[in-house]
């Protein structure tokens, strides 16, 4: 525990560093506000605009959890059917890759025509973007099992649902949760490109708007409000993976 | 009979341990097909009978086809030609009435070393806590007592291999397959290991097929040692090893112990293997 309070204040004065040096910067060189505001301008302006900040950001984190967890609950199971089933494996896979190969972004103005201004077309890009390296990542964890392993399952006479249940899929959740790790950043990314594309709610939003108005003090504060909820949401997923799979090498206290 | 008839060979298809063979090999064959070029053959044409309550040791260089023969004796590969029996009945099919220790102990990381041995239950669809009390039991008698509720990754690498005997036997299996089962550990452990082998064996009566290719380690523990050639795999011949039982680790000083490791050193140095 005393090592956990150790890291915390290391990552702590870091960043309160980085701030002291930003604000520094600032007073010293007479940087203009519009093009970089200070840290403490920044700070109010969130204390200023809190109440359209929150409902915002609400608005975002709505697309970026529902497109994250829609990607899981599709690119899991879909794995699954993949490395369980050769046929549709052979099928599914091609044009699966086919569509990774497409830039995700691009897709943005289309889900619009599609889908209209509302929450619909930035949960599908974030779907979309957070799919593949949870499904890819499933994938590779169900197929890495120890061959010996299937050996012994073989001669314990254990039929394949069980070997699935009981080996398969435990040895493959540390590689499904590194998928969900880097598909909870990209679904931020998501969520952001859909409402910089077609919005009228959400941060994005919010930055567009004052970026229009010159207000950067309002944009670095939409800024810091977003990285704070990517960040969340990254350790929300850690969290689920430290209680899930406390047994892998990766989780082991040092 | 060489070397003051110390050394006694056997015919391949000599009847050993009580008298009845238990498993057959009859004129097995096994070809792998290759990717490119021409197949390989990893065994050929091998007649062995392996009596109940027998400890065998297949010994041979690396990539003589000593474990692809464990993997047909279990039913895991099919063999080419040739017929496989055990207890009279054809194997077609992954025998079940087994127990099987690999190199690799192959221990499950998210499993208690409790749970680990009574995974042995849970693949075969039996529910587990009927045997726990048996589980505790024949972990204790390894001097893994205290060591229960650990995780395999918290282990020693004997213990660990320890855990997976325990996995192998807790079901009570007529035949125990042991391939290369103390390969990866350090000397003195593994002299250990082969003591309480020995002694699990001797307790339980059940037939040991081994593995090795430590000349010591076979002599050591067997019954009969199978010297096989290079690849493609065949008997080059049978050693009964006529030291009293139990053995212990001082046996290895003893004349006939030395005259069977030489002879078998030499038939090696005959086929090449060694120069």
């Amino acid at each position: 525990m005393s090592e956990r309070l150790k890291d915390l204040a290391w990552s702590t004065s870091s960043v309160i560093l980085v701030f002291a040096g930003w604000e520094i910067a600032v007073r010293v060189f007479h940087i203009p506000a519009y093009l970089l505001p200070s840290p403490l301008a920044a700070f109010a302006s969130i204390a200023e605009y809190w109440p359209v900040l929150a409902v915002q950001g609400l608005w975002t984190s709505m697309a970026i959890g529902a497109g994250f967890v829609a990607a899981a609950l599709v690119a899991i199971p879909l794995a699954m059917l993949i490395v369980l089933s050769h046929t549709l494996g052979r099928l599914l896979y091609p044009p699966i890759v086919a569509i990774q190969a497409i830039p995700k972004i691009a897709l943005a103005p289309l889900f619009v025509v599609w889908f209209g201004f509302g929450s619909m077309p930035k949960i599908a890009v974030a779907f979309l973007i957070a799919f593949f390296p949870i499904m890819i990542d499933t994938i590779v964890g169900l197929r890495s099992i120890d061959p010996g392993m299937l050996q012994l399952a073989r001669s314990m006479g254990a039929p394949q649902h069980r070997v699935f249940l009981k080996l398969r899929f435990p040895n493959a959740l540390p590689m499904i949760f590194s998928g969900l790790k880097v598909a909870s950043t990209l679904a931020v990314v998501g969520a952001l490109t859909g409402e910089f594309v077609g919005s009228d709610k959400g941060l994005g939003y919010v930055l567009l708007q004052a970026s229009g108005n010159l207000n950067t003090a309002l944009l670095f504060a939409a800024l810091i409000i977003l990285s704070v909820l990517a960040l969340a949401f990254f350790h929300l997923v850690e969290l689920c993976e430290r209680i899930l799979i406390p047994w892998h090498v990766s989780q082991r206290a040092h | 009979m060489t070397e003051n008839g110390a050394v006694q060979l056997t015919t391949a298809t000599q009847v050993g341990g009580t008298g009845i063979p238990f498993i057959r090999l009859e004129r097995i064959c096994k070809t792998f097909p290759a990717r490119d070029g021409a197949p390989t053959k990893a065994v050929d044409d091998v007649d062995l009978h392996i009596g109940a309550s027998e400890f065998v040791s297949l010994l041979g260089p690396s990539g003589c086809g000593k474990s692809t023969l464990l993997s047909l004796v279990a039913g895991l590969t099919a063999p080419t030609s040739g017929v496989i029996s055990i207890g009279g009945a054809a194997v077609t099919r992954p025998y079940t009435n087994i127990g099987i220790v690999f190199q690799s102990d192959l221990l499950l990381d998210w499993r208690t070393v409790l749970g680990n041995v009574l995974m042995q239950f849970e693949m075969r669809g039996q529910d587990p806590r009927l045997h726990e009390t048996r589980a505790r039991a024949i972990l204790a008698s390894v001097g893994l007592q205290d060591f229960m509720s650990k995780y395999p990754w918290e282990l020693s690498g004997g213990m660990r291999q320890r855990v997976s005997i325990c996995r192998a036997l807790i079901h009570d299996p007529s035949l125990l397959l042991m391939d290369e089962p103390f390969g990866a550990l350090d000397a003195l452990t593994r002299e250990q290991l082969q003591v309480d082998l020995q002694r699990l064996w001797q307790t339980s009566g059940k037939t040991i097929v081994f593995v090795t290719h430590s000349i010591t380690e076979a002599v050591f523990l067997s019954d009969r040692v199978v010297v096989m050639t290079p690849r493609p795999g065949r008997i080059r011949q049978v050693l009964r090893i006529n030291l009293p039982r139990p053995r212990e680790l001082d046996v290895r000083d003893t004349g006939i112990f030395t005259i069977n490791v030489r002879h078998i050193n030499h038939l090696f140095r005959e086929m090449g293997v060694v120069h």
